[in-house]
């Protein structure tokens, strides 16, 4: 065979249905492991972990995208070539389907027995049968063709158009997809009551930006955290300490002088900013605490948020304070409701702070902050520190009510328990191509439902010697052919009735 | 912001599941006997057996109608849909299949897998009062909008047909099987098959359960897309519920396909759709008890 012989004969394997069918089967097989295998994308913790305690196999796996699934090589090449072929495909049959829409219906076959649907009816009296069908199968919405002494006529046009609008939508789909991903970004930001964030890269905890993203498409609004409240089920008692709301209450402005709006997030109900909008998508316990060193200079003041360990709020935080004489870290458990359990240990019994206990364990040494490397504010790298207060240092922890001050051990000074702040993780996200993808996806829905409840038949009418037969064909699916026969049939038989009256 | 929980009204809603799952019992016994009296060498047995299958079916609408209340009170209990997580998907899902399969019955003349349809609503609810039961609780804030409505009543409508058309397809392949084995039990077993409708009706109707299923499945995937454009700031991000309901999605694109495509009606695209259907009990059972994801709402510890 020929080069061109090859690329001829490769096109038109490509664009068969059986290869279709093959590469819709083959991307389900590879999507699995995507759903096994912790993915960058929507679980980068759950990759860390995996790294961590498979630390053998992991990097085989990474070697083959595994965690990566749905950007890989491989499963891209999948999706490409099911486009291609599906291009391959449905292009040429839009060509047919034009010529089809403006040719007439084919001519009557010339056994109507043969055909799936028929009937034969006789007929007293010859009356104009032709005229009659013609008539009755235009009103039913069919486009009909009259020769001689039959009619063909053809309906269901509709089911190859929903068919093509389906395919040609799902390149659609895949083209928002990709152009708005591109567009897109999505910004974290932990922000504790009170406090302040700007629109701008440096203000954000995380950042995942598209491709084309740039930081002149970040409009400079502020949003201010004024208040965040929950409620949690204290009445039905299956129900105790399930949250029932989130609401965090805050004042928008578009410019530094600008008036503030204020404004409710919900977890439902994000905030819509010029160019992003803002959810909810997590909060907890920001413990106000006040560290002063021996002579009583506060070496440290502020709320850090604590992250939730379970659902009752158990809560682990983090302070640092580099600017003592001695540097020290304090590892820290908040209990908004706490409870001894029959080991020792403590525990939250509700998320409300009921009754809040802080406890401490206090570690002195190199923070590691004077390096300049960027650090996980939530973790305490404690390799190079001494630990001064509990666990097996000898000296209790510290335990912390409300309002209380506690002496800090190894001379460190004091620590006060001022109050209770909340914080709100909040996302900002962008996307242009939202829109766009839920247009495609609604124009698909639409085509694959025309295209798989509207039937395409063809109906033959003509008369005989004695009275007329009726013939019908179904292309696809067709769930009525044999009642459309018959009903035809009868119809035509009673309008000859009614004529003679 | 208060909501009241109905405790012992969630109670007597078990009862009422209890009570349909005793009843079902029945329409499932009355449906395998009359199946095997129709495998009857005798006549007058096989006769006889008519009235069987009429009583199976007053029966399993009794067993509806229990099941219809329980899956009613479980949701004024809740003050809420009652398909919060897999407990309540469970019993609405499967009264949504039942009730599918009694409207069926009126248009298609497919009693003759009610065995199956009895059976598998049996099993459902054995799973769902032994494996899945939780107490009535409020829902959490992701899941308090309009969506849950929407996007898991459409889920479970889809779920039911391409559970009807699993059974069709499950008979489609008995039927067609070419059986070797040539015992007594084998014969009597294919006199039984023999009963059943045609194979090419049994394969156009598993067909448009599908097709419908397909169509229905595509609504909850693009409404599900909403919905977490709303609550989780993206409208996909390949958790693990979307993955499979995008398998699924694929398996079923692929069944339709089969379907036009010489070499590939038939026995192997009834394979298809079931493997479509597997998919989908394993994206409920599996997927949800024991893959890390967003959709965590069985409520089981």
């Amino acid at each position: 065979m020929s080069l061109a012989g090859w690329a001829r004969w490769t096109w038109r394997q490509l664009t068969s249905m059986r290869t279709a069918l093959f590469l819709l089967l083959m991307l389900a097989i590879a999507a699995v492991p995507g759903s096994i295998f912790p993915q960058r994308s929507a679980d980068p913790n759950g990759v860390t972990q995996y790294f961590d305690k498979y630390p053998d196999v992991a990097p085989i796996l990474d070697a083959i995208q595994l965690f990566d699934v749905y950007t890989s090589a491989w499963f891209s090449a999948i999706y490409i070539l099911l486009f291609i072929s599906l291009i391959g495909c449905v292009v040429p049959r839009t060509g047919v389907h034009w010529n089809n829409l403006r040719s007439a219906p084919p001519v009557a076959p010339k056994i109507f027995a043969r055909m799936p649907a028929s009937v034969a009816v006789k007929l007293s009296k010859n009356t104009d049968i032709p005229a009659r069908a013609e008539m009755l199968l235009r009103k039913q919405g069919y486009r009909v063709v009259r020769s001689g002494k039959a009619v063909s006529a053809e309906r269901g046009y509709l089911r190859e158009t929903g068919n093509l609008v389906f395919h040609f939508s799902l390149i659609g789909v895949l083209i928002a997809v990709g152009v708005g991903g591109g567009t897109s970004f999505s910004g974290q930001r932990v922000l504790v009551e009170g406090e302040t964030f700007v629109n701008n890269l440096a203000s954000y905890d995380s950042l995942s930006p598209g491709t084309f993203f740039n930081e002149k498409m970040l409009v400079p609004f502020s949003v201010s955290l004024d208040k965040f409240e929950v409620d949690f089920d204290l009445k039905n008692h299956t129900n105790v300490g399930t949250p029932l709301d989130f609401r965090a209450f805050v004042s928008s402005r578009l410019s530094p002088t600008g008036a503030a709006n204020q404004a409710v997030i919900r977890v439902n109900e994000p905030l819509a900013m010029p160019g992003a909008n803002i959810y909810l998508t997590g909060n907890g316990y920001a413990p106000h605490i006040t560290i002063r060193d021996a002579q009583g200079n506060i070496t440290f003041s502020g709320a850090n948020p604590f992250l939730p360990q379970s659902s009752t709020y158990t809560s682990l935080g983090v302070i640092k304070v580099p600017d003592a004489e001695k540097q020290f870290g304090i590892i820290s458990f908040f209990y908004p409701t706490v409870d001894t359990l029959t080991t020792g240990a403590l525990t939250s019994l509700y998320p409300a702070p009921i009754d809040p206990l802080l406890t401490m364990n206090v570690y002195v040494g190199d923070l590691g902050l004077d390096g300049g490397v960027p650090q996980n504010v939530y973790a305490l790298d404690t390799s190079k520190m001494k630990q001064v207060a509990g666990g097996k240092s000898g000296v209790k922890g510290l335990r912390l009510e409300l309002g209380q001050t506690a002496e800090l051990p190894a001379g460190l000074g004091t620590v006060t328990f001022d109050s209770i702040k909340r914080f709100a993780s909040l996302d900002v996200s962008y996307n242009p191509g939202g829109l766009w993808v839920l247009i495609f996806a609604l124009l698909s829905l639409a085509g694959v439902t025309t295209s798989l409840l509207v039937p395409r038949r063809r109906v033959w009418v003509r008369n005989t010697a004695d009275g007329f037969e009726v013939a019908a064909l179904a292309r696809g699916d067709d769930p009525i052919l044999e009642k459309v026969v018959t009903e035809v049939a009868a119809e035509l038989k009673a309008s000859t009735k009614k004529g003679k009256k | 912001m208060g909501i009241v929980l109905n405790e012992g009204l969630s109670q007597i809603s078990l009862i009422f599941i209890y009570a349909a799952m005793a009843v079902y019992t029945g329409a499932f016994l009355t449906f395998a006997t009359h199946l095997s009296r129709l495998a009857s060498e005798k006549k007058k047995i096989r006769t006889a057996a008519t009235k069987l299958e009429r009583i199976g079916i007053i029966v399993m609408f009794v067993a509806a109608a229990l099941h219809g209340v329980g899956v009613m009170l479980r949701g004024i209990a809740a003050s809420r849909v009652p398909w919060a997580n897999m407990y309540e998907f469970s019993i609405t899902g499967s009264f949504v299949v039942i009730m599918i399969f009694l409207m069926a019955l009126a248009i298609k003349d497919i009693r003759l897998i009610a065995t199956f349809v009895s059976g598998f609503v049996l099993l459902v609810l054995g799973a769902a009062t032994s494996i899945f039961y939780v107490e009535v609780k409020s829902l959490m804030p992701a899941l308090q909008s309009y969506w849950l409505v929407i996007h898991v009543m459409v889920a479970i409508l889809a779920t039911a047909f391409f559970n009807i058309a699993a059974a069709l397809s499950v008979a489609y392949l008995l039927k067609t099987a070419k059986w070797k084995n040539k015992t007594k039990k084998v014969s009597t077993f294919r006199r039984i098959l023999d009963l059943f409708p045609a194979v090419e009706t049994m394969e156009r109707l598993a067909y448009r359960f599908n097709i419908i299923g397909f169509i229905l499945w595509s609504f909850t995937l693009i409404a599900g897309a909403i919905w977490a454009e709303r609550a989780w700031h993206r409208y996909w991000g390949w958790d693990t519920k979307e993955v499979w309901t995008f398998i699924i999605w694929t398996i079923y694109a692929g069944y339709l396909h089969a379907n036009a495509t010489r070499g590939w009606t038939g026995r192997r695209s009834a394979w298809l759709g079931l493997v479509g259907f597997v998919a989908i009990l394993f994206n409920f059972t599996i997927v949800n008890l024991f893959f890390k994801g967003l959709h965590v709402y069985s409520g089981l510890k």
